[in-house]
């Protein structure tokens, strides 16, 4: 089981450095794609069930199928390279790699300094991450932001459906 | 099982520094927004950690939550980008400054 979370994490941080690096934007999409699938896979090993296979079917089957989209509709395959700006790249890849830094130490902090690090998982009982204790707590102690959520899906909708619309000259 | 709940943070420290610092280097609209999805995902990789070491049903439903609300915003985003690559195509965010101040 040990094996394959250090693949997965290891797949996910590389594949994350994929996107971040890639120089055409379809190589950074499947890129994208395949740090869902191992955060589904990573999912999965803290025993959510569900949750994995939501992650990759929204995630990877739905947003980034959108992506994709516009990405060859838009681009019709001749996008052009991103020019790099030379003077500012020392700056940036610096602040960047402060940033990791900053995170890190605090991380290492917070488990090292506070003695988290050596704290055993726990799992209270064994239907943990299972579906019908998840959708039994969906749709009755949450069913609230549950609700809200359909309406912001059909906010988002309703948003979308506006701003394809095509523009009148005088707008 | 085994796993230790501070692996996971670890990886989604990382993540989450690495979607950053996408955000700040890329200038290609779609591709710093693809960033912000890996920031995302790093949050909802902590989230399912903690909820694992804290067996709390309010963690999944969160992470639940998330995910979808992500999705819709992704929508938003992208009809955005789409409108304004109407005009002009786009491959610096540079190039939009109108509302510079």
């Amino acid at each position: 089981m040990e094996v394959m979370f250090w693949l997965a994490a290891a797949a996910a941080v590389l594949l994350g450095l994929g996107v971040i690096l890639a120089r055409q934007p379809v190589h950074a999409a499947i890129a994208l794609v395949g740090v869902f699938l191992s955060l589904g896979v990573l999912f999965l090993l803290l025993h959510l069930q569900f949750l994995g296979i939501v992650e990759v079917l929204v995630y990877a089957g739905a947003i980034m199928v959108l992506f994709l989209f516009v990405i060859t509709l838009l681009t019709s395959g001749r996008q052009p390279l991103e020019e790099r700006r030379e003077t500012d790249l020392p700056a940036q890849l610096s602040s960047g790699v402060g940033l990791v830094a900053l995170l890190l130490a605090l991380l290492v902090y917070g488990l090292v300094g506070k003695g988290a690090l050596g704290v055993p998982p726990h799992v209270a009982y064994p239907q943990y991450g299972d579906l019908i204790p998840f959708g039994a707590a969906l749709f009755t102690q949450y069913l609230f932001p549950f609700e809200l959520t359909a309406l912001v899906l059909l906010v988002a909708a309703i948003g979308v459906i506006l701003l394809g619309r095509e523009r009148r000259s005088g707008g | 099982m085994r796993i230790p709940t501070s692996y996971f943070l670890v990886v989604s420290a990382i993540l989450f520094a690495l979607g950053t610092v996408g955000v700040l280097v890329r200038r290609n609209p779609l591709l710093m927004f693809m960033s912000v999805e890996l920031m995302w995902n790093a949050v909802n990789l902590t989230l399912a950690a903690f909820a694992r070491q804290f067996s709390g049903m309010g963690g999944q439903v969160f992470i639940f939550l998330v995910v979808t609300v992500a999705a819709a915003e992704v929508a938003i985003g992208l009809a955005i980008i789409v409108s304004i690559f109407r005009h002009r195509e786009i491959v610096d965010v540079d190039q939009i400054s109108t509302m510079k101040g």
